[in-house]
């Protein structure tokens, strides 16, 4: 076979192999595995084989990877309702680990791995490292939370298991990162795209210049960004930026990842099967079109997922990617359902006001988006740290630049909105998943 | 002849003004001037001190945002007509001012102004072609001693 990812410009790693998989062959393996994990989650699991009952569907009746669409779908209280262990479908003899993410409500949900599972999210780690270009002798700054929340772990075996050094920091303690990232010589990080904008802010002060570290690569996500947050970044501190996905019901991390096209993000389909439907019919939308992201996991046993609603905006592009993956793209998602708010009737995203922001010359995606009012007549502020770039002793300059900013929000948006110019480092920084906006609206 | 002055961001809320102040007193470092232009949400404090890059490393590490642009100093004779007759040579020469104000401090019967001008190498030209004495910083600060 050709070895055509030297073409392409880069290293190919052998974990990598399923990347580029024939689709004849891609599509046999994910029916197969479809059709054992329906049956392992129908003997094992009760909400499953009710539901499966419910609507006359036996694990036999998937003799085609399109009759994934006559399965019910899961959602996020479902793992809620059966808390924290109904949705196993292994014996706690073989589960060797558990995460939980925080809920906002009450009781987290539970996730479960085998040892297989762990090997499974070890190798789509890898995966991920090597679409961005990572290797065996990288030194890898984990700066994602470790313990119950998937990101630190996940990450941490997957550099491991690439061969990479791996510096398990965790989140927090950002004057520490700095030094250890320049005295260690670390040449990738994995953090949300947001605490990396909080190390970009930091290190001048520090007398650290980022663009001058063997710093090359960043691994960011576990929560939405916007292309344009990529370009800051990147002329921030010279380093190419790379979107990560996952969520702790599929798996963690590893999901699914960017290569060096940039063009989005590659699932690992053979063992996470994407589908992509309309919000409100729940009907799968044809390839390009935007919907919701639902994911089945293929491969997972202690704790399979059968269509889960991830609540993740995104589109499946159908086009094959000039990296010459063959595995299926998602667009970046720059939003998720959960974060929408409605204005005045309009639906709005984060990711919509932080594009506005960030198309003003100078500002960084320092923000706090505040919705205040009472019925019907909501206002929306946007508030907006002042960055050395953009401050100017003049008056004048800095109402014209509050300006700017409000009419490149309201050009995507359509709403207008104030735009409220505050102090730097006032605006709190998140370790982990970032805070954009605080509804102080009375319901 | 220019003079440095410092500018920064602050919110339009209370105690805002006394953070920075505080961080120079702290740091033993005198404000020789000031000027504090504002809007309903916030203002920007401008400031002039001897040891002006010591005083913006002390700003920023209080977290400040800080600015420098140079600006003009001149003197103006301390008496009814004295500002509108340099006011006068500055609009002949179709320059704009952005904004001004006056050092605290006098010598006999002269008070000095300072001019931000947004292009102030040609301003310092046409004042001093009109014998004007524009201050250089050696001299402002050897006076604010005094």
């Amino acid at each position: 076979m050709a070895e055509y990812w030297h073409d392409a410009g880069c290293a190919f790693h052998p974990a990598s192999a399923p990347d580029y998989l024939p689709l004849e062959q891609l599509r046999m393996l994910q029916l197969h595995r479809l059709q054992a994990m329906v049956s392992r989650a129908y003997e094992n699991v009760p909400l499953f084989r009710s539901r499966m009952e419910e609507r006359g569907l036996k694990p036999e009746h998937l003799q085609s990877l399109s009759d994934i669409a006559k399965l019910p779908f899961t959602v996020k209280t479902d793992l809620r309702d059966t808390y924290p262990f109904g949705l196993f479908a292994s014996p706690m003899s073989e589960v060797v680990r558990v995460h939980a993410s925080s809920g906002t409500t009450g009781k987290p949900i539970v996730v479960a791995y085998t040892k297989e599972d762990l090997d499974v999210w070890a190798s789509v780690m890898i995966r991920c490292f090597a679409a961005s270009g990572l290797d065996r002798g990288d030194i890898i700054q984990n700066a994602y939370g470790y313990g119950l929340f998937t990101g630190g772990l996940g990450a941490h075996y997957g550099a491991e298991a690439l061969g990479a050094t791996v510096i398990p920091i965790s989140g927090g303690n950002t004057d520490r990162q700095l030094m250890i990232m320049k005295d260690f010589g670390v040449t990738a990080i994995c953090c949300t795209p947001s605490y990396f904008v909080h190390l970009i802010d930091r290190a001048p002060q520090l007398g650290i210049n980022l663009k001058e570290l063997p710093l090359r690569v960043g691994v960011f996500g576990a929560e939405p960004w916007t292309e344009q947050m990529r370009q800051r970044v990147q002329e921030e501190s010279r380093i190419e930026a790379y979107d990560i996905y996952g969520l702790s019901e599929i798996i963690g991390p590893g999901v699914g990842n960017e290569c060096w096209a940039h063009s989005g993000l590659h699932i690992f389909e053979d063992h996470f099967y994407p589908e992509v439907v309309d919000i409100n019919t729940l009907e799968p939308v044809p390839d390009g079109a935007e919907g919701e992201l639902v994911l089945t996991t293929l491969s997972k046993k202690a704790m399979p997922m059968i269509r889960y609603r991830t609540r993740d905006i995104t589109t499946l592009v159908p086009e094959q990617c000039k990296c010459g993956r063959t595995i299926r793209r998602i667009s970046r998602i720059g939003r998720r359902s959960d974060d929408m708010f409605i204005i005045r009737g309009v639906n709005v995203y984060p990711s919509q006001i932080e594009a506005g922001i960030l198309a003003v010359e100078g500002t960084l995606p320092h923000y706090i988006i505040i919705l205040t009012g009472e019925m019907g007549l909501d206002e929306v502020e946007v508030q907006v740290e002042v960055t050395p770039e953009f401050f100017s002793d003049k008056v004048g300059a800095m109402e014209q630049l509050q300006k700017r900013i409000g009419q490149a929000i309201e050009r995507i948006i359509n709403i207008r909105v104030k735009v409220r110019l505050v102090e730097p480092h006032t605006i709190q920084r998140s370790e982990g998943k970032a805070k954009r906006v605080i509804d102080q609206r009375k319901k | 002849m220019k003079i440095h002055q410092l500018s920064m961001f602050l919110e339009n809320k209370p105690g805002r003004l006394s953070e920075p102040c505080k961080a120079l007193a702290d740091a033993g470092i005198n404000i020789l001037t000031l000027s504090l232009a504002d809007t309903q949400q916030f203002g920007i404090l401008r400031l002039i001190v001897r040891d002006w890059e010591q005083a913006k490393q002390v700003l920023e590490k209080a977290g400040s945002v800080v600015n420098v642009t140079e600006v003009v100093a001149t003197e103006v004779e301390d008496r009814p007509g004295g500002l509108a007759s340099i006011l006068e040579i500055i609009d002949a020469a179709g320059i704009n001012i952005e904004y001004m104000y006056a050092f605290t401090f006098r010598s006999e019967d002269r008070a000095v102004l300072v001019f931000r001008f947004d292009d102030p190498d040609a301003a310092v030209k046409v004042l001093q072609a009109k014998s004007i004495n524009v201050i250089g910083p050696v001299e402002l600060y050897g006076r604010a001693k005094a």
